[in-house]
């Protein structure tokens, strides 16, 4: 019989009552890592996902837009600057982490590794990309861990006006001429495949017990959390007048939910494994703001320092 | 598919393996900033809240970044900040013992005292 340490017990015990783990609790180690890993990898996403939007910031078609899209991805950096702190509260530094993702050891959401190819792109991103995130980051609002549910909670405040946005976009071109149209309807065929995969493999792909459910760090399946985004999606998608890119995609009186076609795994795990169409190019662009950036940081120490003695010697 | 050594992956939970970039050599950063803590006056006559933390070179700069993090939407109208290493805290391990000298004397609260009715508004 293996015994089960007393600690564990009541560790199990506060997440069972609903109590929330705090950094300095005591915590198996493999709750620790999970968490670490997890929260680590979101705050990756939020910053890797300031790219790809970042890349129209230049290009928004009016002033309005411009100051829209500025306002949001700056609401991403804020977003991984609350999870970065909140990873290290389990103590690893945030240069690891960093380092980690420069090495490509560390890993953020597949869904930045696409191209965003026209204007459109950003309401498409909007809608699906962050309305994907938001069932993900709702749920996580009541994870066991404090310290990320309490960072879920401020995300989740700033996170609906970026929904709201992107369809508001893609609203305004829905309504506009042929061209728009089309460049509507295009970003929504090309985005619609890789939000779905933004959920991860099906639950059937589990082989083992499911620890992160059994220590509330998760609350809901992969496939649950796809099959709210469908439902949802698929109702919003008919004030917009245009189609989601799926023969299967039918409404099923039985189940309450929409069916919906097989999704290509094989391009979502080549993506994961860094062979997507912007894998080099999002790390890339992240190494050189951070290397190029080494000399601000290192000069804002130095003029810290310098302030810091003249402030002791006047003192004494 | 060979995919076998992937367990289970979530969303924002993806399996540590390295990438195509594992030959990338991370330069050492020589200019650690240290870690602040960040309260915040919601509105006037409130008190000072915890609302997160954030990495300064100093205290001007920890305010200013503590404006721009946590108060885009106007959620506050003054900010305190603290190096995070000046803040000293009960240990969470003795918590019990800690809190006990509390937990009996429920004389300190009002529902404690049972009076008449009559007594409105006590
Ligand atoms: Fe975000
Ligand atoms: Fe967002």
């Amino acid at each position: 019989m293996t015994t089960i340490h007393p600690l564990e017990i009541n560790f199990q015990d506060k997440i069972d009552q609903e109590a929330k783990i705090e950094p300095k609790d005591w915590m198996p180690d493999a709750y620790r890592k999970t968490n670490l890993r997890q929260i680590s990898q979101h705050a990756h996403s939020e910053v890797v996902g300031m790219l790809p939007e970042g890349n129209w910031i230049t290009r928004a078609p009016s002033l309005k837009r411009k100051a829209i899209l500025i306002a949001k991805v700056q609401d991403e950096a804020g977003h991984g600057l609350y999870l970065y702190c909140a990873a290290e509260t389990l103590g690893q530094s945030r240069e690891q982490m960093i380092d980690d993702l420069h090495s490509g050891k560390a890993k953020y959401s597949s869904i930045f590794n696409y191209p965003t190819l026209t204007w459109a792109d950003m309401g498409a991103i909007g809608w699906l990309v962050d309305g994907a995130a938001i069932l993900n980051q709702v749920m996580l609002c009541r994870t066991s861990y404090g310290p990320y549910a309490r960072a879920m909670v401020r995300i989740c405040k700033e996170e609906s006006f970026h929904q709201r946005q992107g369809f508001e976009t893609l609203l305004v071109l829905s309504k506009g001429t042929e061209e728009q149209k089309a460049m509507c309807q295009d970003a929504i065929n090309r985005w619609w495949w890789p939000s779905l995969m933004m959920f991860g493999p099906k639950d059937s792909e589990s082989t083992n017990s499911d620890q992160s459910m059994k220590w509330k760090i998760k609350r809901k399946s992969n496939d649950e959390l796809r099959q709210n985004f469908v439902d949802m999606i698929a109702e919003q998608i008919k004030l917009l007048g245009m189609t989601l890119p799926d023969s299967h995609l039918k409404w099923n009186e039985q189940r309450g939910s929409y069916d919906f076609g097989e999704i290509n795994w094989d391009e979502f795990w080549n993506v994961v494994k860094g062979n997507g169409p912007c894998n080099k190019e999002r790390i890339d662009a992240r190494r050189k703001a951070h290397e190029e950036g080494a000399w601000v940081r290192e000069a804002a120490l130095a003029y810290a320092d310098k302030k810091n003695k003249i402030k002791t010697v006047s003192a004494a | 598919m060979n995919f076998q050594f992937i367990k289970k992956m979530y969303y924002g939970d993806i399996p540590d393996e390295p990438g195509n970039g594992a030959a990338y050599q991370t330069k050492p950063d020589t200019a650690a900033w240290p870690l602040w803590e960040v309260f915040i006056r919601s509105k006037r006559g409130l008190d000072h809240k915890h609302a997160g933390s954030l990495k300064a070179a100093d205290a001007t700069m920890a305010i200013e970044n503590a404006r721009d993090v946590y108060t885009r939407r106007q959620e506050g109208v003054s900010i305190w900040v603290v190096e995070s290493k000046y803040i000293h805290a009960s240990n969470p391990d003795e918590a019990e013992s800690f809190f006990d000298p509390a937990e009996d004397k429920v004389y300190r609260h009002p529902s404690f005292y049972e009076l008449p009715d009559e007594v409105k508004h006590m």
